[in-house]
């Protein structure tokens, strides 16, 4: 028999493993910027790596959450990790916060409240 | 018709076919993506669970035995090398479209997963769950777009 209920616990492991896969976002981005072309100087970039370790660490929180309570409970969580992909984005990249990412922001943080009061 | 209208015209359509390819290289990403994410959830629970934040930082056999779980279990494993392979289809995607164009075919991949879910984990959906993904898709859609 299948859970019916999500603990608070599993949300709060997704929610850390999505603050993690922000940074990971981040340092991709870097990688990029610093990519030549050559799959040798793919493997020793150290922003990527960096990136895909954030990744990793990530997954850890994430299995964890998802080991028990509901997917449609847990799974839409992650979307919050969009609200530090924006302010990352603000700091470290100077995109400016737009219209666009205030709205849909706040859509998500909307969802996701609806989605935890019908966990309740 | 002159030599270079017809280049122009050549070069937007090769532009319509490569943006068409990039949609649909997300949408597989999508369904591989929502695919991945039941491997995961099922490895997962095969691991162990009543696991807490506190008991994953404290203890590194628990951290480890999840860390480790990527290789050691079937599941996980194939769930997360379904990740590698959207990492490559997504690069594959960013070069005939931006990226802020994609958002809204990224965030199909909400709605597969509660499909899924409803149909292989046996989970419910009730009406506050399901306008609340509803939000989250559209709030996704919206944060990619200029302005």
């Amino acid at each position: 028999m299948h859970a019916t209920h999500t603990p608070l616990s599993s949300i709060i492991l997704v929610l850390v493993g999505s603050f993690f896969g922000s940074f990971g976002a981040v340092f991709l981005k870097l990688g990029a910027e610093h990519m030549k072309g050559q799959l040798a100087r793919l493997l020793t970039n150290y922003w990527l790596a960096t990136g895909v370790a954030f990744y990793l660490l990530s997954s850890v929180f994430y299995m964890a959450g998802v080991s028990q309570g509901q997917l449609t409970v847990l799974y839409p969580m992650v979307s919050l990790g969009y609200i530090w992909a924006v302010l990352w984005a603000r700091i470290f990249f100077k995109e400016p916060f737009t219209m666009a990412k205030i709205g849909g922001l706040a859509m998500i943080i909307f969802g996701v409240s609806l989605i935890n009061f019908g966990n309740a | 018709m002159s030599s270079t209208t017809v280049l122009e015209a050549n070069s937007l359509i090769a532009s319509k076919a490569a943006a068409r390819r990039s949609f649909v290289l997300m949408f597989f990403c999508t369904l591989i993506g929502a695919a991945a994410q039941m491997l995961i959830k099922q490895g997962s629970a095969q691991l162990g669970t009543h696991v807490t934040l506190g008991q994953l930082l404290q203890s590194p056999a628990v951290f480890f035995r999840f860390a480790l779980g990527m290789v050691t279990n079937v599941k996980l494993f194939f769930g997360y090398s379904c990740y590698a392979i959207n990492v490559l289809l997504i690069a594959m995607a960013l070069k005939g479209r931006e990226l802020s164009r994609l958002y809204p075919i990224i965030a199909l991949t909400y709605v597969w997963v509660t499909f899924l879910s409803l149909a292989l984990l046996g989970e419910h959906l009730n009406f506050f769950k399901a306008i609340g993904i509803a939000f989250i898709v559209g709030g996704v859609s919206v944060l990619g777009m200029k302005k």
